[in-house]
């Protein structure tokens, strides 16, 4: 038996006995999703238990160095280990903007002490981050951002003073910490000055407003800022040079924001509707599978060619670029096999509009993390080196 | 072809224009919305409209109406449809209006003057599924006595939960027929169901619900032919809302484009954003003519009127959902949000694109 087949075996073995049955369900509730943090209320003994669990195997970062609170996976084992979840249809134990975003910049930016201070935490659920990038100003155009961040040690302080507001900042209002871009220069270029700080939400001068979405949800929130002291090692990198840890997020984010490999095929997705297609919404569905085995079998072409763990760089935009866009032609040929049942806002039958919902909020993939229009701007000048426009 | 209004019908128009705009506009659908309105609509707009005349535009002037025809109907819509305004005009100032043309002298005499002023609210019972599928009636009147016996369910009735009456499609053994039916005739029970526009919709459950042959619309077993007269009104005269809530979303994102900066312009000097809206406005001249098309054809004989009311519906269908899309899109994360009146515009075009069937279903009309 090879490593990775006795890998896969022992990893079966310890889902089966570990996972907790109501863990194994399909999360069809906000609450259902453990987001950990100071102020989380677990759902039930269950969800804690897989939680714990997870984390002391070191499986809820599986690919995080060890001493950091992951477990060393190799690519290949952290794929194992998602199919051997979803065989069972095991939860997630932990959604977690610390895994997704703030980890990765720390591991490739951090000192050693922040990795130490910050990861191992993150990895047991302990603190819950949001990410603090666009402003009402910069939203396409991020490198505009203006949130103040000044250097009062002239003045014998041992802080950082922040001031300014976010936009879009993703559960804000749920988030212990925040990870958050400011201007620490503003004399040269606009790209040049921004740094990466890390700072308490519960910090003087911190508050947030939730932002009311179409979808009727409140994901994000509007937060601002006055007076925030920060404490100077809570800076990632080097100060003003905080662009290149954003853009290697955003990076990071595209691929994760593109990555559908793991969405449920539409031809299932109506199946379980319930719904016979007939020969025209058939022709609707064939057209999107197609694209979503195409665009699926390109992405795991792409990470191939890249070398192992390395950036796919711009072409990470289109994945951005074509798994949203994508994703947002899936719901509407789901809309439209529901038919008036899907148009449904508040009732049982309709889980309260939850397909109505969901077809909303896709309407803002396209749009987070960098617009439909930003990525094709860098596949354009990046990828295909077309010249600037004036 | 009638496709540039005559003056009348640009009278019409502004005087439809400025009425919505000063006594609908979207505010009003917010606050229904919010504060759940038990109607779903301004009853005082609704007098309003039967004062100005608009409920009684298709009803003949013997019964107190003042038969302006479908394209009258269609600007009122249109006009409607950009402020996004709540009412029962297509339950019952179109769709009921046209099916009781059919009636007899006595129903039609008893109905329609209370529907030209603002008394009466009737709406159409006719899908039963998920989709538009008026082939595919199953609703069953059974022989009872000198009358018949209604059971079965139906779905998506506009306006269902504050109808006076319900028009009701069910087969009898001689085929379709039409039927109207009291709102709280016994054995019919009717539940509001609360839709992504904010708008009025209700399934309503009918069960061994007795009627008269003096319910009957039209004759028995000749329900089909007066239905697809009916429902091609109520299509031509969503096109045009449609049209109007297009016209909106495409305006308001022009207007959003001369005003955001990013990179230290306005956005709508990026030139692949210019030509997003350009395309948009082309195909939208495309489908204001489908929409005058459709309303004029059915103004000159509605038999055979059918392929042009279907093209309009299902060029508005996917005209219409382009408009929204681009709208949300190119207004960027405030376009998701609940603050502008965008996504109201979204959630409209998407229940319009369904009600009386989606693109798809009209281009397989066309091709019947």
């Amino acid at each position: 038996m090879s490593d990775l087949e006795q890998f896969r075996t022992q990893t079966r073995a310890w889902l089966e006995e570990n996972c907790p049955q109501a863990m194994r369900t399909p999360m069809n509730r906000e609450t259902d999703a453990c987001w950990g943090g100071r102020n989380w209320v677990f759902q039930n003994d269950d969800q804690k238990l897989w939680l714990e669990r997870m984390a002391a195997k070191g499986w809820t970062a599986p690919s995080w160095p060890k001493q950091y609170g992951g477990a060393g996976l190799s690519r290949a084992e952290d794929k194992v280990l998602q199919q051997e979840m979803k065989s069972i249809g095991a939860r997630p134990a932990l959604l977690s903007f610390g895994i997704w975003m703030l980890g990765p910049a720390l591991l490739k930016f951090g000192s050693e002490e922040q990795k130490m201070r910050y990861l191992p935490e993150i990895c047991r659920g302990e603190i819950r981050w949001c990410q603090g990038y666009s402003e009402p100003n910069a939203g396409s155009d991020l490198a505009a951002l203006a949130t103040k961040c000044e250097d009062i040690s002239d003045s014998g302080g041992d802080h950082f003073l922040v001031n300014g507001s976010k936009v879009w900042t993703s559960y804000a209002d749920q988030a212990d910490w925040i990870f958050c871009l400011v201007r620490t220069d503003n004399t040269g270029k606009k790209h040049h000055g921004i740094s990466f700080v890390l700072f308490d939400m519960e910090s003087e001068g911190v508050t947030t407003k939730p932002i009311k979405l179409i979808s009727g949800r409140s994901p994000f929130c509007e937060t601002f800022f006055e007076d925030v002291k920060v404490p100077k090692e809570n800076l990632v990198g080097e100060r003003d040079k905080g662009w290149n840890i954003a853009k290697y997020l955003l990076t990071h984010e595209r691929e994760m924001i593109g990555d559908s490999g793991n969405l449920k095929p539409l031809a299932q997705m109506v199946a379980e509707m319930g719904v016979t297609p007939d020969a025209a919404l058939q022709a609707k569905i064939t057209e999107v599978s197609i694209d979503e085995w195409a665009f699926a079998q390109t992405m795991s072409r792409m990470l191939a060619e890249a070398k192992a763990g390395a950036s796919l760089g711009a072409k990470s935009s289109f994945l951005k670029y074509y798994g949203t866009e994508l994703n947002k032609r899936r719901y509407e040929v789901m809309m439209d096999a529901a038919g008036y049942d899907g148009l449904e806002w508040e009732s049982d039958r309709s889980n309260d509009g939850q397909l109505a919902r969901l077809w909303l909020r896709t309407k803002g993939n396209s749009i987070e993390g960098g617009t439909s229009e930003v990525q094709l701007n860098i596949i354009a000048k990046h990828i295909l080196e077309l010249p600037n426009t004036a | 072809m009638g496709l540039l209004l005559t003056d009348d019908e640009k009278m019409l128009q502004e005087s439809a224009e400025g009425f919505f705009a000063d006594k609908s506009p979207v505010s009003q659908l917010r606050a229904l919305r919010d504060d759940c309105d038990a109607n779903g609509y301004s009853k005082e707009l609704w007098a309003e409209m039967a004062e100005m005349g608009f409920t009684g535009v298709l009803v003949s002037e013997e019964n107190g109406g003042f038969d302006m025809g479908f394209m009258a109907a269609g600007l009122v819509a249109e006009q409607m449809g950009r402020n996004l305004s709540a009412s029962p005009f297509l339950s019952t100032s179109v769709l009921a209006a046209t099916a009781l043309k059919h009636a007899g002298d006595d129903v039609a005499a008893k109905m329609l003057p209370q529907i030209v002023s603002g008394n009466m609210t009737v709406s159409l019972a006719v899908d039963e599924g998920a989709k538009h599928n008026p082939d595919g009636i199953e609703m069953t009147a059974n022989p009872s006595g000198n009358g018949f016996k209604l059971s079965g369910k139906k779905s998506m009735v506009v306006d269902g939960h504050v109808a006076d009456q319900v028009i009701v499609a069910a087969q009898t053994e001689s085929g379709l027929t039409l039927f109207v039916v009291p709102a709280d005739a016994s054995g019919l029970d009717t539940e509001r169901t609360i839709m992504v526009d904010s708008r009025n919709a209700a399934r309503m459950n009918f069960e061994d619900v007795e009627v008269t042959g003096e319910q009957v619309l039209g004759e028995v077993g000749k329900g089909a032919e007066i239905l697809t007269a009916v429902l091609n009104a109520g299509r031509a005269v969503l096109a045009a809302e449609m049209l109007g809530a297009s016209s909106h979303v495409f305006e308001a994102t022009n207007e959003y484009l001369k005003e955001r900066k990013q990179f230290g312009k306005i956005i709508g000097e990026f030139q692949a954003l210019q030509h997003r809206l350009a395309h948009l406005y082309c195909e939208l001249e495309l489908a204001r003519t489908a929409v005058y098309a459709a309303l004029t054809a059915l103004d000159k004989n509605p038999k055979s009127a059918g392929p042009f009311v279907s093209m309009a519906k299902a060029k508005l269908g996917s005209v219409a959902k382009l408009a929204a899309l681009e709208a949300v899109q190119l207004h960027g994360g405030m376009g998701m949000t609940d603050e502008l009146d965008i996504g109201l515009y979204l959630k409209r075009i998407r229940v319009a694109q369904e009600l009386l069937g989606d693109a798809s279903f009209h281009m397989y009309q066309i091709n019947k």
